[in-house]
């Protein structure tokens, strides 16, 4: 292998900065994602309960169909497929204020919104029934039930899963670059065009990557062991 | 409104093609996802038993590999690949070679996390009478342990084959015809971009979806099988 490493090249020219900027779209795209997604996991959990079957069916439709297809396949849907449905005046409008980015969180929100349904749910559902009569028969009411036993419970079986899917979620938010929305992961593409740097662009994308998702799950895995129950739940795996 | 025309004129292409990889193109999407599921499952089984090793040397490097890339998005990974094998090599490799080592390596630390927690999961008495009866410490993971772990395992395995599947799409970032790029190649003639990418979706959740059915039955039927 006869490569000549010049690591300068990150620092040099405008690489830092476009580096810094695709980290903040990163960030700002799966942010908004995230908050879609859950707004919608939660929302498709709570249809799939209610005694009305055709909100049922959606809300299993929704769920079944959208996490089962490729996350690249709705970016594509949303960014291609979708605006020439719309009427020509909104059309120009998106495409005016960054469609591709609207479309890429759309694509990633909806995908994982669907996944987070999944996650909720098996979460609500690992709690168990006679935690909840075991709190009546020693006399509290269902609010103080709620308050004190079901929801610290609930959360510490959630928050796990949830982080693992929120880093999913972040992960993902790189398929956006095939809408060419200016993320982390295209920006380093960019860096490796301008300078024919490709190793020292990768190794400074992955190095952000690696940080962020790994700093991310220690904190939520120290926060879990710190608010265990002893006995009640066994931690199985390490961070991430 | 719907022209599903599009549909039937390219239905060749997009699946015999794009889906099964035969024809003018060395692609298709299931001559990727099943070498990939196979291999990430046989290099997973490795990097599980791995981790769970008592020598430092063999653990340690087997959980950085499984912590480096479940911390690094696939898209990442494949970009890595598609520069680094060339440069290794010193020749280029077609882009099969080159999305299959990607998808191998990467899901190998996925599938070795599934690995590692089946094992767990088998209660401690078994490898200590496995042990006790005089089996050696291999014998008694490949007679007593694996075959109980890898029925535990079967709902995660399932999961994570599906996720892969899906990932072959990606494939066709670095310029892999599998049906996502058959259909982005349809659509750049045609330009019925909603109805090709809704077939491709539908195609693609026929697939996931009666594996996950498939997955359920194999859950509902008695461990003791």
């Amino acid at each position: 292998m006869s490569y000549q490493f010049k690591w300068s090249v990150l620092w040099s020219g405008q690489s830092g900065h476009w580096l810094l900027q695709g980290l903040i779209t990163t960030l700002e795209l799966s942010a908004l994602a995230w908050v879609l997604a859950v707004a919608l996991g939660i929302l498709s959990g709570a249809l799939r309960t209610v005694p009305f079957k055709p909100l049922r069916a959606a809300a299993v439709f929704y769920v079944e169909f959208f996490r089962n297809v490729p996350l690249l396949v709705w970016m594509f849907f949303w960014y291609f497929g979708v605006p020439p449905l719309l009427p020509r005046g909104v059309q120009d409008w998106l495409f005016d204020h960054g469609a591709e980015f609207w479309a890429g969180m759309l694509a990633l929100g909806v995908y994982h919104g669907a996944r987070m349904s999944e996650v909720i749910r098996s979460g609500i559902l690992a709690i168990p029934r006679t935690q909840f009569e075991a709190s009546v028969a020693m006399g509290l009411s269902v609010w103080q039930a709620y308050r004190l036993v079901i929801v610290p419970i609930a959360l510490r079986l959630i928050v796990p899963p949830i982080t693992n899917e929120s880093l999913n979620l972040l992960k993902n938010s790189s398929v956006a670059l095939t809408i060419s929305v200016a993320e982390l992961t295209f920006q380093t593409r960019q860096i490796e065009t301008y300078t024919a740097r490709a190793f020292e662009a990768l190794t400074a994308g992955t190095l952000i990557y690696l940080v962020l998702c790994v700093s991310i799950a220690w904190v939520m895995s120290s926060l879990e062991r710190r608010y265990a129950i002893p006995g009640l739940i066994a931690r199985v795996g390490g961070p991430g | 409104m719907l022209d599903l025309g599009v549909i039937v004129h390219n239905f060749k292409f997009l699946i015999v093609q794009g889906f099964l990889g035969v024809g003018s193109f060395a692609g298709g999407t299931l001559r990727l996802a099943i070498p990939a599921i196979v291999l990430g499952f046989a290099l997973g089984i490795v990097v599980g038993l791995a981790r769970l090793a008592n020598a430092a040397w063999i653990r340690v490097p087997a959980v950085m590999y499984v912590e480096f890339f479940r911390g690094v998005p696939l898209v990442m990974v494949i970009f890595w690949f598609w520069f680094i094998i060339p440069q290794l090599l010193g020749l280029p490799l077609p882009e099969y070679g080159i999305a299959l080592t990607a998808f191998v390596i990467f899901e190998a630390a996925y599938f070795g996390e599934i690995v590692r927690a089946g094992v767990q999961s088998v209660p401690r008495g078994q490898v200590e009478a496995a042990r006790a009866l005089g089996l050696s410490g291999a014998k008694a993971m490949r007679y007593v342990i694996l075959p109980q772990a890898l029925r535990n395992m079967v709902p995660s395995l399932v999961t994570q084959m599906i996720v892969l599947f899906k990932d072959t799409s990606l494939a066709s970032i670095i310029g892999y015809v599998d049906l996502t790029k058959a259909a982005q190649i349809v659509n750049n003639r045609e330009i019925r971009p909603f109805e090709l990418y809704l077939f491709i979706a539908v195609v693609y959740w026929i697939c996931t979806y009666s594996m996950s059915r498939m997955a359920r039955r194999l859950e509902r039927r008695p461990t003791t099988a």
